[in-house]
């Protein structure tokens, strides 16, 4: 049994006077206990609101949410928002992007951390605060006793992830949804921060949803990647099978654009053409035609199926025959 | 913290002196004076200029000035020009009813006004916020003057709710302890003077307390929403923090911070607006006292120090929000 079944998600954005925005459209995807899996994309994408629809963090106005999250058999979807918060911090933890203003400036760490173990586990507020100081001391954070008495503003920006992770990992959660985490940190530390959630996901057994533009992140953490483009998954594979074979023109020219060591110097990056913006609705074809160098006149007419469950593509990038 | 605190005490004596300066000239340069005043038109050019010298009126300019700056530093701000009683006597007076009156407003103020705010903003764009958004606009747009003589005619006269006028019914002996009547009645167990203190405070102290009353609530409004909108509260949601919560810890403290600068910039609106509704309940306080110093006398003596106290209240008041902020937000500690 699949640990997440997210089936056939949907958001739209509805705000006064203004047409409706289709988020997310209509996304599946699975989770299994202790697996890794990757939601890729540029920004625009719909990733980071498939995560927050998950964890029923949308604002309630103005937003539509259709469609299943099954968390354990159950879809939170249809939960009261009282239970919700109830599973939220328990049984699924969310790190997000940038820690400095995710984490509230004006209360001492310790309490931000130590607070969600008196909500879930009924601790007092003097043992929360003791076992806060061992979950900061397993994230990797020095001087722990010191840092429970410090603001976050005190805080070098990788401690603060490192303090976000400890707070959504204190309750050792079944499911850990990662949003961009790395992002808005230096290139050194986000490769701690990436070696530390490995550790700490392998090590308990909780599995991840990486949500990410950096295929580098991808590649060294997921062991299957869903790539979005606009609102939609259109390639679903395995880490090696999508490094080594991507089949969607998308994830192709995602992968050329990743600057490589062992080519020419000097030489252009590859580019996708356009932006984001640049779709046509995907009643009408495949988003992505109008940027795309394989573009055919199939793509152009009706929305393209999900092949297989694995590839939304009329004229899919061909395999490599041995030769 | 000890340095900060030094260095704005340095920065209100130097605000002093030039506010003093100021007003010294800006008094003496008002058509009229005291002299006309007190003796009115068809006084002999002779008794005139008696009195004249008698109030020292016939000095240059510039020793007038260097003796009042002496008299400041010595703590003497002379004699009342009406009355003949010394200022700090008719001040000292007169400042605890003043006192009594805005801070009753500014709790009313600050009491309704944040959880108004407060509950405005979890409501957006629902009908008890619009309606919170017309409410505090005409709270902000009606003068004092109008809507004190409007609840008066309407809450005294035409259904006998509260006292027309005074602080406190004649008769009702109340000893004189702190010269706040409500707080006398308390110390001295007479609970009758108080609770009738507290009663003719009433009227007075909402119609004050309006002003700002609307404000702290706009602020507190538009401050909810923004920090409703910060990400650490999307983090608070995501530990599953009960509703409450999230609330009292995260939302309230950081939204607070708007509104206590708010506090201290309407503490000179609620020093102005005591003049007019102290004339309208008929409060004896400094508001009535500045209005009677200029119209029946241009008392100077008694004008220029309640100009400085006026002054020196507000500088103080809002050196205790800038204090305050240190203990709400731990970023200010550090600087």
């Amino acid at each position: 049994m699949a640990l997440l079944d997210v089936r056939d998600l949907s958001v739209v954005f509805q705000r006064r006077g203004t047409r409706p925005v289709t988020a997310v459209d209509g996304v599946s995807f699975t989770v299994e206990p202790g697996q890794t899996v990757g939601l890729v994309g540029e920004s625009g994408c719909g990733k980071s609101v498939t995560s927050l629809a998950i964890m029923g963090l949308l604002p309630r106005r103005g937003n539509t949410v259709a469609g299943e999250v099954l968390f354990e058999n159950t879809d939170l979807l249809k939960l009261r928002p009282a239970e919700l918060r109830d599973r939220r911090g328990r049984d699924i933890g969310m790190i997000f992007q940038d820690p400095l203003s995710s984490l509230n400036p004006v209360i001492p760490l310790g309490l931000q951390v130590a607070e969600v173990l008196e909500r879930h586990q009924g601790r007092t507020r003097r043992e929360a605060l003791r076992e806060a100081r061992g979950l900061l001391d397993a994230v990797g954070i020095p001087d722990p006793e010191r840092r429970l008495k410090e603001f976050p503003h005190q805080l070098s920006g990788g401690m603060r992830q490192r303090a976000l992770i400890a707070i959504a990992l204190a309750c050792k959660p079944r499911l850990l949804i990662a949003d961009e985490p790395t992002t808005a940190l230096d290139v050194t530390i986000q490769a701690q921060i990436l070696t530390l959630l490995k550790e700490l996901v392998d090590n308990s057994g909780t599995a991840l949803v990486m949500i990410t533009h950096d295929l580098g992140v991808v590649a060294g953490l997921c062991d299957t990647v869903n790539v979005l483009y606009a609102g939609k998954v259109v390639e679903r594979a395995g880490r090696h099978h999508l490094f080594a074979e991507p089949r969607h023109p998308y994830t192709d020219g995602l992968l050329q654009s990743v600057p490589r060591l062992d080519a020419d110097r000097g030489g252009r990056l590859h580019q996708i053409r356009g932006s984001v913006s640049d779709n046509i609705p995907w009643s009408e074809g495949c988003a992505f035609a109008p940027r795309c160098d394989r573009v055919i006149d199939d793509c152009i007419g009706e929305t393209v199926p999900l092949l297989g469950g694995a590839l939304r593509c009329t004229n899919p990038v061909p395999k490599e025959v041995p030769v | 913290m000890v340095r900060v605190i030094l260095r704005r005490l340095i920065q209100l004596i130097a605000t002093v002196i030039a506010l003093m300066t100021l007003v010294f000239f800006w008094l003496r340069s008002l058509p009229g004076g005291p002299v006309d005043a007190l003796l009115g038109e068809r006084a002999t050019p002779q008794t005139r200029e008696l009195l004249t010298r008698a109030l020292g009126y016939d000095q240059p300019i510039w020793v007038q000035y260097g003796r009042f700056l002496k008299n400041v530093v010595t703590g003497n701000f002379g004699n009342s020009i009406r009355t003949g009683e010394p200022v700090t006597e008719v001040i000292s007076r007169a400042f605890p009813a003043t006192i009594e009156l805005a801070v009753a407003a500014i709790i009313i103020a600050i009491g309704l006004g944040i959880p108004l705010g407060y509950l405005a903003a979890r409501h957006r764009g629902r009908l008890l916020d619009n309606a919170t958004i017309i409410v505090t606009l005409v709270g902000i747009s009606i003068p004092i003057f109008f809507l004190g003589y409007l609840l008066k005619d309407w809450l005294t006269q035409d259904i006998h709710l509260f006292p027309p006028s005074g602080r406190i019914t004649t008769g009702l002996g109340n000893t004189d302890v702190t010269g706040f009547f409500v707080l006398d009645g308390l110390l001295t167990r007479e609970l009758d003077a108080s609770a009738d203190a507290l009663w003719h405070l009433v009227l007075p102290a909402f119609t004050l307390a309006t002003i700002p009353l609307a404000i702290i609530i706009r602020i507190t409004r538009a401050s909810v929403l923004d920090v409703l909108d910060e990400d650490y509260i999307r983090t608070a949601d995501a530990k599953g923090l009960r509703n409450a919560t999230v609330r009292k810890r995260h939302v309230l403290r950081n939204a607070l911070l708007p509104v206590v600068t708010t506090i201290g910039l309407q503490t000179g609106a609620l020093l102005a607006g005591a003049v007019l509704t102290e004339k309208v309940y008929n409060w004896g306080g400094l508001g009535t006292l500045i209005t009677d110093s200029i119209s029946g006398g241009r008392d100077y003596p008694v004008l220029q120090a309640l100009i400085l106290l006026a002054a020196v209240v507000f500088i103080v008041v809002n050196l205790a929000v800038d204090l305050s902020y240190a203990f709400i937000d731990p970023r200010v500690r550090v600087k």
